[in-house]
């Protein structure tokens, strides 16, 4: 992974600095709330209901154990021993002092970590593919790209007050597992019929309020222009999106408002002034960057291991485990493993600062030492030999961490809802909890099969309920909490956007809902049909028909 | 105590007297309140507040000095405004919501003027950056660029690096102490208006 060298050692060091000094400033009351407020949102720092949140930045969900090590030791010093991986593969902090962010931010530091621009109307943290470089599907490893375009956003002086968040996502594998389309931009790498890297562009997508799936502005993109493109798509949003109305800030409302083809003409306009100019990366620079995002020393393997298919035959436990947590490698002996932040009856995402540990120390003997976060809130170590991948499981399930669940039902994406965020109109965590213990059957769980369950605490859709195959969305009815239900939502090349099944529920209800879902599902599938494959046959119709159906009788 | 901050051709800071004297239209009488509603120039509805004829024409404009002048009062009361051109005396006042296109159409040669000062109403409003970049850049503005109006020292690194060479601090808050922010970052890693991207300012090899 990319290291640091004293140019960004010396940004992040003088970042504490700055910021250590601007939060002295509104302590001491020289900044009002409202002037201090873009100063800490730029560094991650929320103010929730209980306690300020601090949102640490893993720039493409990379991380070392080194890193997660100090993690682990920042949680226990400065919160209540765990910390939360979010939706945008980074880390947060629920119970963080104020006071004691600018020392946070400090010792990050010493491990070449920071929070900038994990919040605020700027240039966020960029995001990929949790398997990058080593998915068999992959056709471009984005990496690279991905940290270059992390300086060029890191402090930019013209976008670092946008109409609103902007929120960029790279992928270069066949199966978009970045979910690119629901980006302001989305970048997806292919391979030209020249040989070359090139980019197809997708601007305008995004989820909360009004979920849009991006449109491709450009589909042939030489990749020494991605900087120079993008500040072109930026600057014109910056100048035309819409600084009234927050809700209607984001660049997709623009892109809508004027049509794609008016956006494009006024981008590739803007573009034509300084295309040529220095922003276009060099392969000085590229070659630089590239090199720390070179194959790891993998062993010359056999493609298969006698101890591992024993282990598989004999022990239906590791099976299962296999089946779900275990995802293929490019190089043969090898895979990655996902070790789950799902076990059943926990907040989706949360792991404590003893399990940091374990996994830093099974990523150093296991796994070059490096980690992953996905933007499904699980951890991965990318690079296990198969001979391994019994101990590792061993040691992963005596740390919790090794629930077979990857892809089922249980699997949810949830954001933190209303017991930290002040922006929820209902709590989130308690209902994945629920839908968890009413699913807890693990053979019934894998019978039922992939299926993906998403759950935002408001609008705002930091859980990405709107690409769920079922989605649970926190609504506000007269002071009470609501759930409102969507089945048909989905990531990746084909995705879509879940239709409502209808009205919304209660908390109590939720888990009876999700099961009569599953009970539609489990009677009306054909063959191998996904749960989302049968929604996509059926429509919406007999999954509304049963659920009410069971409502008025109850 | 002056809140002018100026930096030297050779990016030196310092606080400076303001020679210029801001001509600032009389407030609107209450009915006269009129907001930009509708989409004058293509969607762009940020509610800012244009200057109704009668506050234009109740401008008091000072007969001699050096004097900075709203565009929109340039653009209604040229015929008494174009001799001060001549003598250095005239500088224009972009509003974020105006375009630099504007400017340009009133004065083809934009370094005629020797000061355009962008005014900022709120300072979370970034586009002040973009129209400096512009005026930098494609308008090729080599006179003194000013941030006017709510210019804080927790931006003013990003003013500097989009083009502006002066700043003029919020009256309630210490140009002195401002001075300290415009040198927050001693490496940036991307270009601004006068600098390119890190990997071509240093080798990183
Ligand atoms: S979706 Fe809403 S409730 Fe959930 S974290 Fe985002 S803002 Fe908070």
């Amino acid at each position: 992974m990319y290291k640091y060298d004293p140019i960004d050692q010396q940004i992040v060091n003088e970042r504490v600095a700055q910021y250590r000094d601007q939060t002295r400033r509104y302590l001491a009351g020289e900044l009002t709330d409202e002037e201090y407020r873009p100063l800490r949102l730029q560094n991650g720092l929320y103010i929730q209901r209980h306690a300020p949140m601090l949102r640490i930045a893993v720039p493409y969900g990379l991380i070392s154990s080194k890193q997660l090590r100090k993690l682990g030791d920042i949680t226990k010093q400065y919160d209540r021993g765990y910390g939360h991986f979010s939706t945008r593969q980074n880390l947060q902090l629920n119970w963080p002092k104020l006071e004691d962010t600018p020392d946070i931010l400090a010792e990050l530091a010493t491990v070449e970590m920071h929070a900038i621009q994990t919040s605020g109307n700027c240039i966020r943290n960029i995001t990929t593919d949790q398997f990058a470089g080593i998915a068999p599907d992959e056709i471009i490893d984005p990496r690279a790209v991905a940290e270059i375009m992390r300086q060029w956003s890191t402090f930019h002086p013209e976008f670092a007050l946008l109409p609103r968040k902007f929120k960029i996502a790279v992928s270069g594998t066949e199966k978009d597992r970045a979910i690119v389309q629901a980006h302001d931009i989305g970048l997806e790498f292919y391979k030209d019929d020249q040989g070359q890297m090139a980019i197809k562009v997708w601007v305008g997508g995004g989820l909360g309020r009004t979920p849009i799936l991006g449109t491709v502005i450009r589909e042939h993109l030489e990749w020494q222009h991605v900087l120079s493109y993008c500040e072109a798509v930026i600057r014109v949003y910056n100048i035309h999106g819409r600084r009234d109305n927050a809700y209607k800030a984001r660049i997709k409302i623009l892109v809508k408002a004027l049509g794609i083809e008016e956006f494009k003409r006024q981008v590739e306009e803007e573009w034509a002034h300084f295309k040529d100019g220095p922003l276009t990366i060099t392969q000085n620079e590229l070659d630089r960057v590239a090199k720390y995002f070179e194959p790891m020393p993998y062993k010359d393997l056999p493609a298969h291991d006698a101890s591992f298919d024993a282990a598989v035959a004999s022990n239906p436990a590791f099976a299962a485990w296999v089946k779900r947590c275990v995802q293929p490698h490019r190089v043969p002996g090898y895979r990655a493993v996902t070790l789950s932040l799902k076990p059943h009856g926990k907040a989706p995402g949360d792991i404590t600062s003893e399990q940091m540990h374990v996994v830093a120390d099974l990523a150093d003997a296991y796994s070059f030492g490096e980690l992953r976060s996905s933007h499904e809130q699980n951890l991965i170590l990318a690079d296990v030999q198969l001979s391994d991948l019994f101990t590792v499981w061993q040691k992963a399930h005596a740390a919790g961490l090794a629930t077979p669940n990857i892809g089922l039902l249980t699997d949810i994406i949830c954001c933190p809802g209303g017991d930290f965020c002040s922006l929820a109109n209902a709590k989130s965590i308690p209902i994945a909890e629920a839908i968890q213990m009413q699913f807890d059957n693990l053979d019934y769980l894998h019978e039922i099969g992939d299926l993906e369950l998403n759950i935002s605490g408001c609008m705002n859709a930091c859980g990405h309920h709107h690409v769920g195959h079922i989605g649970i969305l926190g609504v506000d009815k007269d002071g009470s909490e609501w759930y409102q239900v969507t089945v048909g939502g989905k990531q990746g090349n084909d995705a879509s956007i879940g239709s409502v099944i209808g009205p919304s529920f209660s908390a109590e209800e939720m888990p009876g809902v999700v099961q009569r879902l599953i009970e539609v599902y489990v009677r009306e599938r054909q063959d191998e049909e996904r749960f989302i494959d049968t929604v996509r046959r059926l429509g919406v119709a007999p999954f509304k028909a049963h659920v009410y159906a069971e409502k008025e009788t109850a | 105590m002056s809140q002018l901050i100026q930096l030297a051709a050779n990016g030196q800071a310092s606080i400076v007297a303001d020679t210029w004297t801001r001509v600032v239209p009389p407030a609107a009488g209450e009915e006269s309140v009129r907001k930009q509603a509708g989409k004058v120039v293509l969607f762009k509805l940020t509610g800012e507040q244009t200057y109704t004829a009668e506050q234009i024409a109740n401008t008091e404009i000072p007969a001699t000095g050096k004097i900075l002048v709203p565009l929109t009062i340039w653009q209604a009361r040229k015929a008494e405004l174009q001799s001060r051109l001549p003598t250095g005396e005239l500088g224009i006042i972009l509003a974020t919501n105006e375009t630099a296109e504007a400017l340009q159409a009133e004065f083809a040669d934009l370094n005629s003027l020797p000061l355009i000062a962008v005014f900022v109403e709120r300072f979370a409003d970034g586009r002040i950056f973009t129209l400096g970049n512009w005026l930098r850049t494609r308008f090729g503005f080599k006179n003194e660029l000013r941030a006017i109006g709510d210019v804080l020292r927790d931006q003013l690194f990003f003013h500097k690096r989009a083009g502006f060479d002066s700043f003029l601090i919020r009256a309630d808050r210490s140009a002195e102490d401002a001075l300290a922010s415009l040198n927050d970052f001693s490496q940036p890693y991307q270009g601004g208006v006068a600098d390119v991207p890190v990997w071509r300012r240093i080798s990183r090899a």
